[in-house]
């Protein structure tokens, strides 16, 4: 398996960086925000879904723990922006560990993982959706103040930027998991658990630690969600559309690949926006499209994208040799 | 080295494991040989930490290892290998080798390193990067060798590494167990192939119905009645020393 270079993911970085300069118009740019909060959570989905083996439905319970910590902190607490993501990445990987240690702790795997995160992601939205502290059903309102301090900015295309800053950081875990003991651990625990155990690997360990890490990089998309679009409710934050979402462009993608996650929120995304323009605004069109895309996924490329177009492209010097 | 006292383990009802006791000697290979359904396999699980006795002990190096977990027990310098291969398969060969090297490093260019040297000693110097599903049924068994042997087991225990091999094969593999063995690895095999282990083994145990029917040299242990009977049925003992006095 040949994978990425860490010059070929600084040139993707860098080309991503540049696009938005390049004089896209709002709707455009606010698309391609959407695109790397989305990609972020799929990369946090990637690390406990792909590379593990352990598939969870329930990725909201971690975006919207980022999201209502970004959210509370500020509005109830007066807390700085900044400070306010840190800790709700923190939140992230907490909620994972527990999530993880309840669940793992009676080896729960496959369709039961499942099953479990669904749970606890639907239980955080009612006990959101219901509780005052987190603006019930009303949801949160944050405030607008744009400045570098706020994490708010006029020009959208700097908050695009740190976006993209974040879907640097998940690319760089990715590959170092790839290239470390830790990854290691993980894929040999997907494919065998007994026979990583029969090698040292404590199990239970690594996937508490791939739960907290998977756990943390998708509330750091929640976060960014809050911060972006400013008002968050318990349907959008804990909503099964994020945890479907995550797992969608991670599948479709190339799940348990570096570059999975970024390409199959890239591509999704910018095949929903264009059936929504093109088919007139008819509602959910763009569902209908990424339910075609997963079953035509699933069925020509169960390796996702990144797969596909790797093979792809290690088939044609082959044809030319014959 | 290793001492298994009276180890028990049921199946809700069935015994599959009847106080069964065994000790291996530092430096040795111990062969455990019996029926199909004697219970070895469930007795190896037990002295690698997959299956918790219901009664009896495992200890180790003379300390009590009973209630260790898997793991704990492969950093002690116990590995194993399945009798049922089973590879990371979405790992290539020398990646695979490389999961159980990782335990005594976390530097993953040392561990590969140390995965290719060890593929060179169990043969599969030439399959490194090889997908572990593209392997013959002889590779997977050098693999899950290679594998217990990058943990640098003190003590390996080896689950039928030559079942499903050809007569050539098993040839090759014989050299490959006493090469381990003389590098100062103690082994304790299951086997079923009796060439194997009058060549290999120092001392043969007999389990037969979860119970352990004989011990000893492995020539003594293949004349003894009781073990003839466990494999040929009640009788047989009698029956083959009649006909050797007739010829």
């Amino acid at each position: 398996m040949t994978r990425p270079r860490l010059t070929t993911l600084a040139v993707i970085v860098v080309a991503l960086a540049v696009v938005p300069f390049l004089g896209l118009s709002g709707a455009l740019l606010n698309l391609m925000i959407f695109m790397m909060i989305i990609a972020l959570a799929a990369q946090g989905w990637n690390i406990l879904g792909g590379y593990a083996g352990l598939s969870s439905f329930g990725h909201a319970a971690f975006f919207g723990a980022g999201a209502y910590a970004m959210a509370v902190l500020q509005t109830r607490f007066g807390v700085n922006a900044w400070i306010a993501l840190v800790i709700g990445i923190a939140l992230g990987a907490l909620v994972g560990a527990a999530i993880g240690f309840l669940s793992f702790r009676s080896g729960l795997k496959g369709s039961y993982f499942a099953l479990i995160t669904l749970a606890f992601a639907e239980v955080a939205r009612i006990l959101a959706n219901s509780t005052n502290f987190t603006g019930a059903a009303a949801g949160i309102l944050l405030k607008l103040q744009t400045g570098l301090p706020y994490l708010q900015f006029a020009d959208r295309r700097y908050f695009l930027l740190i976006a993209l800053g974040f879907v640097a950081i998940g690319l760089l875990v990715s590959w170092w998991l790839e290239h470390s003991r830790f990854g290691a651990y993980l894929v040999a625990l997907r494919e065998n658990e007994q026979a990583a155990q029969a090698l040292g690997v404590d199990v239970f360990a690594v996937k508490m630690k791939a739960i907290a890490i998977s756990g943390a990089l998708t509330a750091a998309a929640g976060c960014l969600y809050a911060q972006n679009y400013l008002f968050i409710d318990a349907n959008v934050a804990f909503g099964s559309w994020i945890s479907i979402e995550a797992l969608f462009a991670a599948i479709v993608g190339g799940s348990g690949t570096v570059l999975g996650p970024l390409v199959g929120a890239i591509v999704l995304l910018g095949l929903g926006e264009l059936t929504k323009s093109v088919s007139g605004g008819i509602p959910g069109m763009d569902l209908l499209v990424f339910g075609v895309i997963l079953v035509l996924s699933v069925a020509f490329s169960p390796n996702g994208l990144v797969m596909l177009m790797k093979s792809l492209g290690l088939r044609a010097p082959k044809a030319k040799e014959a | 080295m290793l001492e298994v006292k009276s180890l028990t383990k049921r199946f809700s009802g069935l015994v599959a494991v009847d106080q069964a006791s065994l000790s291996v000697a530092k430096g040795s290979i111990t062969g455990l040989i019996g029926p199909n359904g004697a219970g070895k396999t469930t007795l190896f699980a037990m002295v690698a930490g997959f299956l918790q006795p219901d009664g009896g002990s495992v200890s180790y190096d003379g300390r009590d290892i009973t209630a260790l977990a898997p793991h704990v027990r492969a950093r002690q310098g116990i590995a194993r290998t399945f009798q049922i291969v089973q590879p990371f398969e979405g790992l290539n060969v020398q990646e695979n080798i490389a999961v159980g090297a990782y335990l005594h490093t976390p530097d993953a260019k040392e561990a590969m390193a140390q995965a290719a040297d060890i593929a060179k000693r169990v043969g599969l110097g030439a399959d490194l990067v090889k997908a572990s599903s593209d392997l013959t049924v002889a590779g997977r068994k050098r693999l899950e060798v290679a594998r217990a042997l990058a943990t640098r087991p003190k003590l390996l225990l080896l689950d039928e590494v030559l079942a499903g091999l050809n007569p050539s094969e098993i040839r090759d593999v014989l050299p490959l167990v006493r090469d381990i063995r003389d590098q100062g690895v103690t082994i304790l095999m299951i086997e079923h192939i009796m060439q194997a282990v009058m060549n290999l083994c120092d001392k043969v145990y007999v389990l037969s119905q979860g119970r352990m029917i004989a011990e000893g040299e492995p020539r003594a242990v293949c004349e003894d009645p009781q073990v003839i009977e466990a494999y040929l049925g009640h009788g047989a003992a009698e029956r083959l020393r009649a006909e050797q006095a007739h010829a």
